[in-house]
């Protein structure tokens, strides 16, 4: 059968309705996207920003905000080094408006209709697309098990540390576990490394419990993670991965 | 609002840093080798490697690890551009382009127009075949010389460059001809079926 092509994603006008100072780094953006067609918990979408003299610069951002919400949030950590994220951080005002498209991407999604227990491993600000899904779950009240690892350089760097507390609080089937790697406060009991072996055998569902798992972050925890859950055991298939950042490999 | 909403303060970084006429619409350039697939990395073994070429349902080649690497070797220096907008430039793989596998499998010319890529870990991508002939696409097993490491897609996998990249496939397995189009993965789930990114076709209906 030929292949029908279907209608295409249009660029949209969408307007900062709010900005949101998650860490030092990270800003969420709570846009207003007039005739928004709505989306799973897990797409993205493209950016497009236009300068004064014409030039056109795009980018793929996570949607962190569930399909419930009116306002579409994008979280974004700033890279020095980067051309968009440090615009959308440090200039971007409420007020502003400029072009999105989407949503995009249907594997990495999951939503409150997807049997078996929900495993979140996330890396840094790759929480983003994860948190649309636990945002989802919250709304809906499904009392699926789920269970958030989340690895953080310090305290300080942990992106919705609040509403994840307060997830957690209000929802005995939700676990929230955080490692952080460089830098623990006074006091602090959790986990003081990377995610290994050990930290995923232990804050885990079994491969017999058929988990759906999400793994975003950047490039060497994503593969890091991903290889060790294959070899606990866990079908390659039920693991779904997202990875950012540099890969490190420049022969 | 018809006018292009402009970005106050907004300017480029980057401007002027590439060759003109090497970047397609709407990506940027960038020196690392970003790593995108949709799950985990699988870890095969060359000895249990194969690659296979199928045509209506049988065999029409296969080749064991050693019997690819003793097929003639071709050198493909290209710019590479992935759909989530990195471009890589000046990029240099070496493997065995799809005309030779043609010939190694005894086929004077390809029998079907369309090719479906089977690769590990369930991945798929459809292909013209019109695009993998007279030297435009390869099964790549070295990069700049080394062998490509398994997150990048090794032992093997397809580099059919002038597309988006994810058309060539990582960890690629079978080769399957088909006389009809079909969509592989990323193409059923909203990509766009062929992926041109001179013509920015990264979505389905661009």
């Amino acid at each position: 059968m030929p292949i029908a092509p279907r209608p295409r994603l249009e660029w949209q006008p969408v307007r900062v309705r709010d900005i949101m100072v998650e860490t030092l780094r990270v800003k969420s953006l709570l846009l207003h996207a007039p005739g928004w067609q709505g989306h799973l918990p897990g797409q993205h979408v493209d950016i497009r920003l236009t300068a004064e003299d014409g030039y056109q610069a795009q980018r793929s951002y996570s949607i962190a905000s569930p399909p419930e919400d009116d306002l579409l949030a994008l979280t974004v950590e700033k890279v020095d080094s980067g051309e968009v994220s440090p615009y959308l951080v440090e200039d971007l005002r409420v007020g502003d408006v400029f072009e999105l498209r989407g949503p995009i991407g249907g594997y990495f999604v999951w939503t409150v209709a997807t049997p078996g227990p929900l495993w979140l491993i996330a890396g840094g600000s790759g929480i983003a697309p994860l948190m649309a899904m636990l945002r989802h779950r919250a709304r809906r009240k499904v009392r699926n098990p789920a269970l958030l690892l989340y690895s953080s350089r310090s305290l300080e760097d942990v992106i919705y540390r609040e509403e994840l507390d307060g997830m957690a609080r209000v929802d005995a089937d939700l676990r929230v576990v955080h490692t952080l790697t460089r830098k623990q406060p006074k006091g602090w009991t959790g986990h003081r490394r990377r995610i290994d072996r050990e930290l995923l055998a232990e804050a885990s569902f079994s491969p017999e419990q058929s988990p759906r798992i999400f793994v975003c972050g950047p490039t060497s925890l994503v593969e890091a993670a991903s290889g060790l859950l294959v070899e606990l055991g866990h079908d390659p298939l039920t693991i779904k991965t997202e990875r950012f950042g540099p890969s490190g490999w420049m022969p | 609002m018809d006018e292009t909403p402009i970005s106050r303060g907004f300017r480029s970084k980057r401007q002027g840093q590439t060759p003109k006429g090497r970047l397609p619409p709407g990506q940027y350039v960038t020196a690392d080798f970003p790593i995108l697939s949709a799950g985990p990395t699988p870890q095969t073994k060359l000895e249990s490697w194969t690659l296979a070429l199928e045509l209506g349902g049988s065999l029409a080649g296969k080749w064991s690890w050693a019997e690819f690497e003793a097929l003639p070797q071709t050198t493909i220096n290209t710019d590479i551009h992935c759909v989530t907008k990195w471009s890589k430039l000046g990029t240099s793989w070496q493997g065995v382009t799809f005309d030779d596998l043609l010939r190694a499998a005894g086929l004077a010319e390809p029998p079907e127009p369309y090719v479906m890529a089977h690769c590990d870990g369930g991945y798929t991508t459809n292909v013209p075949v019109e695009d993998l002939v007279d030297g435009k696409g390869m099964i790549a097993t070295r990069y700049a010389g080394l062998p490509i490491p398994p997150a990048h897609g090794g032992p093997a996998r397809l580099l059919v460059p002038h597309l988006y990249f994810w058309k060539s496939a990582k960890w690629v397995r079978r080769l399957r001809f088909m006389e009809q189009d079909e969509r592989g993965f990323w193409e059923s789930l909203g990509y766009h079926n062929y992926g041109d990114p001179w013509k920015e076709q990264r979505y389905d209906g661009d």
